[in-house]
Formats: structure tokens, sequence, C-alpha cells
């Protein structure tokens, strides 16, 4: 099996499944329990917490534990508008988001809020200058993601984080799923308040992830309860999820210090073997997310050569899995201007540290032959 | 050009006549320890001056690091340039550049009296090499958004824009040792954080009554000091198992006295660690009218027991000042966690607010409590923590 389809989902790493396990049978308790095993439980998830924290250079209490990166967009977004509406009603997103981010803010319009669609250029890319633009008296919330799950196009987080820090009365929210461990992000530097981050694409489990709320940020918590998760996320913690994201996270972090040449060079090659082939067209932007290619085979349905390389045990997919219901067209693919014949082609490659170049030269070859293969059945 | 160095400016300590020089190496040590994290950089000293050479580290973290160490009154991150004119005009122009501003000014102070130029002189060459090369930045001498420093040494010349606080005081461990009682409060963390400030190397005394007090609250003690740790070395914590001497006063001892008649224990107690760890004095989160325990008769009563200084640093604050305090050093969350300590167990229905020596003396006079003090220095367990301690308990999981 060559899996190349890791922006969708990873392959659980064994060694994260075997600490969820663990967790689980050993520290069962609840971490509210005042007893002895409840304390144990409690100190195993602060730690849990803390080693996050370090990872991502932010405080323990800023780490909040949620079931993924929809959940923590979700908590995220509702969370600032319903908290601060008093404030503002206005906020701004982009036309590339993930559908967690674009449906949430959608639905805030429905409660009398106006969103902002600010629009990219033909790599998927937002101007620092349309934000700017953008910015009213009454916006309480600019949520851009950092790289696109689509293209890979890293947006410019740090300028956007600097010119927001020119706003004091608005927060900035970040969704780094699909960055996590394979791009840089300084949510220092960038002056970020609100960052998501998701287990299984780092091959951790589904159903875990991090939202980073900085402190002094008060959010309207979508559930209410017990008040754990600093009151943002009332239920049970889920702390075997938790430390098993932490140690998802811990492994991924070392691959990109160690790795990320690896990761790029199999990028590098497989875009110029895509790139001399006839009729197919990178739709990625080249000084992209290492880990990302997207491309076009206009005139060829998308489908199709997914399905015949998945008789080979190839997996890829067609534009995000999580807007892969929607009929036919791209959305991202179409934000950026492109013609219709490109946006409802498609296709993207999604690498992971654990892929080989070896796998890579099967791929382009697999490639290469069902593209031969379909356009000899045409003729 | 990039920059190079990070220039660390000591304030008082400039002030200490003869002891300096090991004032100084303090500092550089306990910089040098602080930075280990980041292999190239390296402190070094030159002529009254000390410096942060970065070696390609990026120097935002640096800087975080440099603010919390004690001694250090001022830093700015610097440009090393030799002492030529045409390199100085250069560097400073990058450092405007770098700067966020529109009114800028030229400070040049010439030590090196071989440079051909003088400092007025030279403010105005590079004053002026800054507005030909520039846009939009007009010079402002009364209040410039930024300030271009050029520092003519012998060596060489430095160029810094901005001067970043540092957080003053003393270099850990050049005042001598200090035992902190650590109660895991709001006020015992300030305390040695305070202390810790002039210079004080601190060790921690913990009274530990289980079943009465849980794990989580010895936990929170040992988290506490981390946070200490993180202003200075690392810290010795001796835990007290406290349970049979408590139980002891309050059963012997009448209800009302009991709560002074404890606090005399804790001071003897920690009086002995101070004889066997060969520290000078004791540290307390202590402040004058704060709560029943804490009026002048009480201190008083308490004091008696030891002839140790006591240092009590909070003495004279305001609640909200010590709470702003444990904000800023991160300990407040930690101390507001709902967990029982020693002090707050056993609370009698009427503690005197104004016990008397003579009357306290007559009652312990009645009861031997001795082979019980005994006990629980016996049993007093020894952790250290250390910047680097982490948890390794769970290292299997995480």
């Amino acid at each position: 099996m060559i899996y190349l389809d890791n922006s969708a989902t990873t392959i659980p790493d064994p060694s994260v499944v075997e600490s969820y396990q663990k967790a689980s049978e050993k520290f069962f308790a609840n971490p509210s329990s005042v007893h002895q095993l409840g304390g144990a439980t409690e100190k195993l998830l602060q730690t849990a917490k803390q080693q996050a924290a370090s990872f991502l250079q932010v405080d323990a209490n800023e780490i909040i534990f949620t079931s993924g990166g929809t959940e923590g967009n979700n908590i995220a977004i509702k969370g600032i508008a319903l908290e601060h509406q008093n404030r503002g009603k206005h906020i701004i997103t982009t036309a590339v988001e993930h559908p967690s981010v674009d449906e949430a803010c959608q639905s805030l319009e429905t409660l009398g809020f106006e969103v902002t669609v600010l629009p990219v250029d033909e790599k998927g890319l937002v101007d620092v200058r349309d934000v700017k633009e953008a910015i009213r008296e009454d916006t309480i919330l600019v949520s851009i993601m950092h790289v696109n799950n689509e293209l890979g196009t890293i947006q410019p987080i740090e300028k956007i984080g600097k010119l927001l820090s020119n706003y004091p009365k608005l927060y900035f929210h970040v969704d780094a799923v699909q960055s996590l461990g394979k791009v840089p992000l300084d949510i220092q530097k960038a002056q970020i308040d609100l960052c998501s981050f998701s287990g299984h694409k780092i091959h951790g489990l589904k159903g875990t992830g991090i939202l980073f709320v900085r402190k002094q940020v008060s959010l309207f918590p979508l559930f209410h309860g017990g008040g754990q998760e600093n009151g943002l996320r009332s239920g049970t913690e889920n702390v075997a999820g938790g430390v098993s994201m932490v140690r998802a996270l811990r492994l991924i972090k070392e691959k990109q210090q160690n790795q990320t040449n690896h990761l790029q060079a199999m990028h590098d090659y497989l875009w110029n073997e895509l790139e001399s082939i006839e009729g197919v067209q990178i739709n990625s932007p080249h000084n992209g997310a290492p880990h990302i290619l997207n491309l076009s085979v206009p005139g060829i349905k998308p489908e199709v050569i997914i399905h015949m390389l998945g008789e080979k045990e190839i997996y890829i997919s067609t534009k995000s899995a999580c807007s892969s219901k929607e009929k036919d067209e791209s959305k991202v693919l179409a934000a950026c201007g492109l013609p219709r014949e490109i946006t409802i082609s498609g296709l993207r490659i999604s690498l992971s540290y654990n892929n080989t170049q070896e796998e890579m030269e099967r791929f382009v070859a697999s490639l290469k032959e069902a593209i031969h293969q379909f356009k000899e059945v045409l003729r | 050009m990039q920059y190079d160095h990070i220039l660390i400016r000591y304030g008082e300590m400039a002030l200490k006549g003869k002891n300096i020089r090991s004032f100084i190496q303090a500092l550089q040590e306990n910089l040098q320890v602080k930075l280990k994290d980041f292999p190239n950089a390296k402190v070094k000293r030159t002529q009254g001056r000390m410096f942060v050479l970065l070696n390609g580290h990026e120097p935002e973290p640096i800087i975080e690091i440099c603010k919390k160490v004690f001694g250090i009154h001022s830093l700015s991150l610097a440009l090393k340039v030799e002492n030529d004119v045409e390199q100085i005009k250069e560097a400073a122009l990058e450092a405007l550049k770098k700067a966020d501003a529109r009114t800028f000014k030229v400070a040049a102070k010439r030590v090196d009296k071989n440079f051909p130029h003088g400092s007025l002189e030279m403010n105005q060459i590079v004053g002026s090499h800054l507005l030909v090369n520039t846009e939009g930045y007009t010079v402002d001498v009364h209040e410039p958004d930024v300030e271009i420093k050029v520092e003519i040494r012998e060596e060489a010349t430095y160029i810094t824009s901005e001067n970043i606080s540092g957080a003053g005081g003393l270099p850990v461990g050049t005042a001598g040792k200090s035992l902190l009682l650590l109660s895991g409060g709001i006020d015992s963390p300030v305390a040695g954080y305070l202390a810790m400030k002039r210079g004080v190397q601190l060790e921690a005394i913990h009274f530990h009554s289980p079943p009465y007090t849980s794990e989580r609250a010895r936990q929170k003690v040992l988290d506490l000091t981390k946070k200490l740790v993180g202003y200075g070395k690392s810290i010795k914590v001796h835990i007290v198992p406290f349970t049979k001497l408590q139980q002891e006063i309050f059963r012997e001892m009448p209800d009302s006295y009991a709560m002074t008649i404890m606090r005399r224990m804790m001071f003897r107690i920690a009086e002995a660690v101070c004889e066997q760890e060969n520290i000078l004095s004791l540290t307390t989160g202590e402040n004058l009218g704060q709560v029943a325990s804490q009026t002048m008769e009480s201190m008083h009563a308490i004091n008696e027991v030891t002839n140790y200084p006591v240092i009590r640093p909070l003495i004279a604050m305001d609640k909200a000042e010590v709470v702003d305090i444990s904000k800023e050093i991160d300990t407040y969350e930690i101390s507001i966690l709902p967990y029982e300590d020693c002090c707050t167990i056993f609370v009698p229905k009427s503690p005197k607010t104004r016990p008397r020596r003579d009357k306290i003396n007559a009652l312990e006079a009645r009861h031997d409590f001795g082979p019980s003090i005994e006990e629980a220095i016996a049993g007093i367990e020894t952790i250290h923590i250390t910047a680097k301690s982490e948890d390794t308990e769970f290292e299997d999981l995480l």
C-alpha cells in the first residue's frame, strides 16, 4: 500500500495507540475525584498539558483538549462571537477555509453577525492589505488558516498577527490543523489568541485535538456542565485521548526536527516529475507546505484516476475529504479563480514523514500509466 | 546584518564596591546555566560589559530568559561592528529599520578616546546618514520613538536600539541561603520570589499532614517551587511529616492556643533544618495584620523560639499587591487550587489574636513534645527541584 492521503487522515502510530490503551486501563479514574486514583489521573492530565504546552511554546493552562480540528474551530469562533457580541458583530475570514470554519461563520450570520470573506490569489494566498482593509470598528474576530488543506498554501500568519496587534479589540484565530509538525508556526511571534490542532493528522487518534486559548481570552462555552477544561468544555476529560495526542505531538515534533528535508525532497521530486507529464497542471504554490501537492488533469474525472490508482493500492484524494461529498467543484480551487475544467479535476497528494522516495517513484509511474490508459480509451 | 548579541546591563550591582567581581561572576554563571538549551549562546564579559553572543540562535526566546534573571537591570539587542565610521553608519541604519518607529534620536558615546570623532560629531554623522537613507523618519531629541545608541569602546562599537527592562535585584546566590516556609498559599511563594530577588538562594520547607492533607497538596508545593526555580537555581524542598505532632498539639493544648503553638513547632523544626543545611535565616510569607495568627502579638509569641533572622518580605504589603506579584510570577493559579494544607485543617473556632509568651511557655511545659519533634525531623524527605525536573513518572505514556 502507498498511502498518500495524509491530509485527510494519517495512519495511527502504534505507540500512540498503545499509549491510549495503557492510559485508559490504568488511569480510568475521573480527574475530578478527590481520592488518590483521581489525584493520579489529574496529575497525568496536567503533565500531558505541560508537555503539550512546551512543544507549542505556550502555558499549560492555555491548552484545552478537544475532539479535533472541527471542535476546536467551533469552540473558538462561536465562543468569541457569542462572548463578545456586545462589542461588535463583524468577523473576517477567507474564501479557502476548512468547512468547520466556513460553516461556523455562516451559522453566525443567521444570528445577526456579518462575515467578510477575504479573496485569495490564484495560489490561494491572502493579501495582508486586504485583511487591513476589511477591519472595522465592530470587528471582533479574524479567523485564517495557516496551511490550506487542499493546496498547501502557507498564509502569512506572522504578518497578519503583527497587523492585528494594532487592534487590541479583536481576536485572532488560526486553524493550524494542516501545518502542525510540518510547517513551523510561532504562536507568540504571530500573536495568535486561539489556535486549533488535530490529533489524527499527525498519526494520532480520531477524536483527539488541542485548542490553544491565550490567557485572558474569554469564550462562551459550547458545552456547559462541570466546568472541565477551564470551563470551556464541560464533560469528564478525555484523559487517554489527551495523553495519546501529546504522544503523537512528541513524535511529529521529533520528525519535524530531523526529517523536514526528507519531506521536502519527496515533494520536490513529485513536483518535477508531475510538471513534466503532459496534460497535468500543478495548482499548489511552489513555496507551499512540503506535504501537500494539488494538481489537475483537465478532461479526466478525478474519481477515475483515484479508482485506477486504488486498484494498485495507491491512495490519493480529490479536493478535501471533508468536502468530497459536495458535487464536482473544489470550492478552494474556485476561490483561486481557476477555470472550471481545473476546479472539477483537482487531485491532492498529501505526504507523511513515513512515506519513502521509492513510493514516490512508484506513484509517479502509476499515475503516468493511468493517464495514458485513459487517453488510450478515449482515442 | 543581524543582531548578534544581547547587551546586559547590571544596575545596582555596579555600586557593590570590592565585591563586584563575585557578583558579576555569579550573574555570568547564573545566566549561562539558564541558557543551556541554547548550546551556541555564550555569556562573555569585557571591561565592565556583559553580553550574550547569540551565535545564530533567535534572540527572542533568549531575551525572555534573560528577563527572569536577577541582577540584570536592562538589556538590549545589539549589533557589534568595528570602530569604523562606515560600518557604524550601516549598522545604525539597520537598527533603525528594525525598530518600529517614526521618530528617532542618535545618542553616541565615545569611550575609546582614540576614535577620531567625538560623541557630538558622531551624533551628527550617524543622524544625517539615517535621514538621508530613509523615508518618513524624523529626528526628535526629546521624546523619540527609538533611541539609537552608538557606543564606541576600545574593542568594538555597539549599536543598540531598544532598552528592555530586566528583573533587577541581585544575582541569586550572592546573598547566602534562606529556608522558605512554603505552605501552598498565595503569600509564601511571593515571599520566596522577593527574597531571591535580593540574591538569596532558597531552600524550602513544607509541613505535610497526611491523610488530612493530600498528595495533591504536596504536589502543589512542588509545582510552586518549580515556578520559583525559573528565577534562580535548583531548590531543595524538605517535606516534614507533620501529622503526629500536629495531632498531639491539638489534643494536648487548649484550642485557642493551638495555632500559635503549631507555628512555634514549625519554626523549631525549620531552625533544625537550617542547622543541618548550613542555612542562616528563615523566610516567611507573613504579613502584618492579615489574619489572626499574624498580629504583632502573635509574631512576638512565635518568634520567641528562634533567634535566626526571619525575613518577611511581605510584611508591609497589601494583599492586592501580593496577589499582583503572584500573578506576575505565575504562581497565583497554582496557589488558589483548593486543597487543604496543614494551616487550613484544625482551624480552631476562636484562636487567640493576642497570645502571650508567658502563657504559651507555661502551656508547652505541660507536655513533652520533644520525641514527636525529633520524629518529624528524622522523617524529612528532601526533593531536589531543578529547571529540568520533568516528570518521568508518565514517560511510557506521553
